[in-house]
């Protein structure tokens, strides 16, 4: 068992290094994009050489960042084979449609307008060449929707019914997997949020060109253009943040308990703007969940219900269950305690057994009656692996702290976007250095607020990996740990080496600066 | 009379050729990038997938949908609390 849990946390450990730094490359892909094509579009609008100039260098960008990127994503799909076979195997039909149509359609159209992009200035027509630009935002875009949707299925799964001889969780209805409302602002929050860091990019790396005084007017015009695509970007992220927020206190209350650091849930629930958390606090103790906190009352109440004055559970009330709420299906029911639901699993679990030995000893009936008690607490078969309750609690002090860096970084963005914007057209930017070196180090916030809202997504949702149906521990196969350690740090290494490599080639080209020749205008 | 060129133009193909040949023949950093996409795929696929990530359950014997379904479903079921 011990060896098991071991294996679990290195393998997700794993997988964490790997998703974080695939999602490194994606969101900036996703955000340069856009604004290159918005750069583009305005060449292909008025003709003037100076935004072929600036669409070319940020194309270039793009380009780098891209090609390191790429296939960044597949160690992933790796790792589902050999360290979560069992999960692979239980998923697979839901889990691989919307992946082999991420790869199939979305991949081939990014890569085949993306030599357009780079080889064909010149030889294309402007036309051609800004609708392939185009073409290929919306091919990375419609990438990530796919791999989205298989997360969200994960987070919220419907649209499939388990199969016991096959042992598969099998599609029923397509629709309700791509158009569930998770998937949807997932995909929206997580796509927009690749604007922001994008927007964020491209003003820090502008702000060193103004600070260097090189480039001034191409890199002001920059600046414009991403300061409007940011703030577009983080007021969406915004919205569908409220939308995301409002799906996990429906679907996954216990994450909405760990992001705001609830044992005990009220009515008017405050939301915690600032807090530190009580490190010896236990769930089962009366000690106060904070050292300190400034909260706004009803806030909270009003995200997850639209009511100022409903009632948000706390991690005890949803340990102890007894409280009015939706089940999966969207019935109002008294929601069951953990215990319940750890017995309904058990016997769905236990049912699962039954059917597959009636089957071989080609008892129909007995078959018939182990496959009704399966159904009927199929809901809650994740909890039959659940031996104590705790167990159920993901990372208080990650999840809260992750969300609370999220939520500042996001409301820093929206200010930081509205100053550059009026700083920029008062023509006082090129003149403030300390704003520009603010400028240049938003970057790596950028990144530390992605990379903290997909911390909240997933550490959240522990210990499950399809949320109430498997946890972590029956995903896992059965390898040596000592195999999963060896492929961690040989990771390590090889996405520092990559890391370094694409930073270097970045900084290099940045350094190069704006092609200053001039162009022709066709 | 004599500008007038009696050499067809190329077709699709070649000129989608072209359009390869050309683009890569003129790169610049994109050399850099390509070497640097070659070498990650050849550690990924040839190094990592090869050596490091096999697929467990053929390596268990499970080569069938069959066979593959009742490890799993016995592994479900044996890790389940009694």
């Amino acid at each position: 068992m011990n060896d098991l849990l071991s294996l679990v946390d290195w393998s997700r450990a794993q997988f964490a290094l790997t998703a974080m730094y695939h999602w490194l490359f994606v969101p900036l892909t996703l955000g340069l994009a856009v604004i290159v094509g918005i750069m583009e579009t305005i060449y292909y609008r008025t003709g003037k050489a100076e935004w072929k100039h600036i669409t070319k260098f940020w194309m270039k960008l793009f380009g780098i960042n891209f090609a390191v990127g790429v296939a960044t994503g597949i160690i992933l799909e790796f790792q589902f084979g050999t360290n979560w076979s069992n999960y692979s195997w239980f998923v697979g039909d839901i889990f691989g449609a919307p992946l082999a149509i991420e790869g199939i359609m979305a991949f081939f159209m990014e890569a085949t307008f993306l030599a357009v992009m780079f080889f064909g200035w010149d030889k294309v027509s402007k036309g051609f060449h800004l609708a392939s630009t185009w073409l290929t935002c919306l091919g990375a875009t419609i990438s990530a929707l796919w791999i989205l949707v298989a997360n969200a299925w994960m987070q919220y799964p419907v649209g499939m019914t388990f199969n016991p001889d096959t042992v598969r969780n099998e599609m029923t209805d397509f629709a309700a997997v791509a158009l569930s409302p998770v998937a949807l602002n997932k995909f929206f929050h997580s796509v927009t949020a690749g604007w922001v860091l994008g927007a964020v990019f491209v003003v820090g790396v502008s702000a060193w060109f103004l600070l260097k005084k090189r480039h001034v007017s191409y890199a002001l015009k920059s600046i414009r253009i991403a300061s409007w695509v940011g703030l577009a970007g983080i007021l969406l992220v915004a919205y569908t943040g409220d939308g995301s927020a409002y799906e996990v206190a429906q679907k996954q209350p216990m994450k909405l308990a760990a992001m705001e650091g609830i044992y005990h849930g009220n009515k008017g629930q405050e939301f915690i703007a600032v807090g530190i958390l009580n490190p010896q606090k236990e769930y089962d103790d009366n000690q106060d969940p904070f050292c300190f906190k400034i909260g706004v009352p009803g806030i909270l109440s009003f995200l997850a219900t639209r009511d100022a004055n409903g009632f948000v559970p706390g991690i005890n009330d949803i340990l102890q269950g007894g409280y009015p709420t939706t089940n999966f299906a969207g019935d109002s029911i008294i929601a069951p305690s953990a215990q319940e639901k750890m017995q309904q699993g058990r016997a769905a679990i236990a049912a699962l057994g039954d059917y597959r030995n009636a089957r071989e000893r080609n008892d129909s009936m007995a078959a018939d009656s182990a496959l009704q008690t399966l159904r009927d607490n199929y809901e809650y078969f994740g909890y039959g692996y659940i031996e104590d309750e705790a167990q159920l609690i993901p990372s208080v002090p990650m999840v809260f702290y992750s969300f609370h860096i999220m939520i500042t970084l996001g409301g820093y963005f929206i200010l930081f976007f509205i100053a550059i914007l009026i700083l920029e057209r008062k023509q006082l930017l090129e003149k403030l250095r300390w704003v520009l070196w603010i400028c240049l180090w938003s970057i790596p916030l950028g990144y530390i607020c992605l990379q903290s809202g997909w911390i909240v997504a997933e550490v959240g949702r522990q210990p499950w990996t399809i949320q109430d149906i498997l946890p972590t521990y029956a995903s896992i196969s059965a390898i040596e740990v000592s195999a999963v350690q060896t492929t961690f740090w040989l990771f390590a290494i090889i996405f520092t080496v990559l890391l370094v490599a694409e930073v270097s080639i970045l900084v290099k080209q940045i350094k190069k600066g704006f092609n200053p020749q001039p162009v022709k205008n066709k | 009379m004599d500008n007038i060129s009696t050499k067809r133009p190329p077709g699709y193909a070649k000129r989608i050729w072209y359009f390869y040949r050309d683009g890569f023949r003129e790169m610049t950093v994109g050399k850099t990038l390509w070497a640097l996409i070659l070498i990650k795929l050849f550690i990924l696929f040839f190094i990592l997938k090869l050596f490091f990530f096999p697929d467990f359950l053929s390596t268990k014997g499970n080569t069938d949908d069959e066979s593959r379904a009742r490890y799993v479903g016995t592994e479900l079921v044996e890790r389940g609390v009694q």
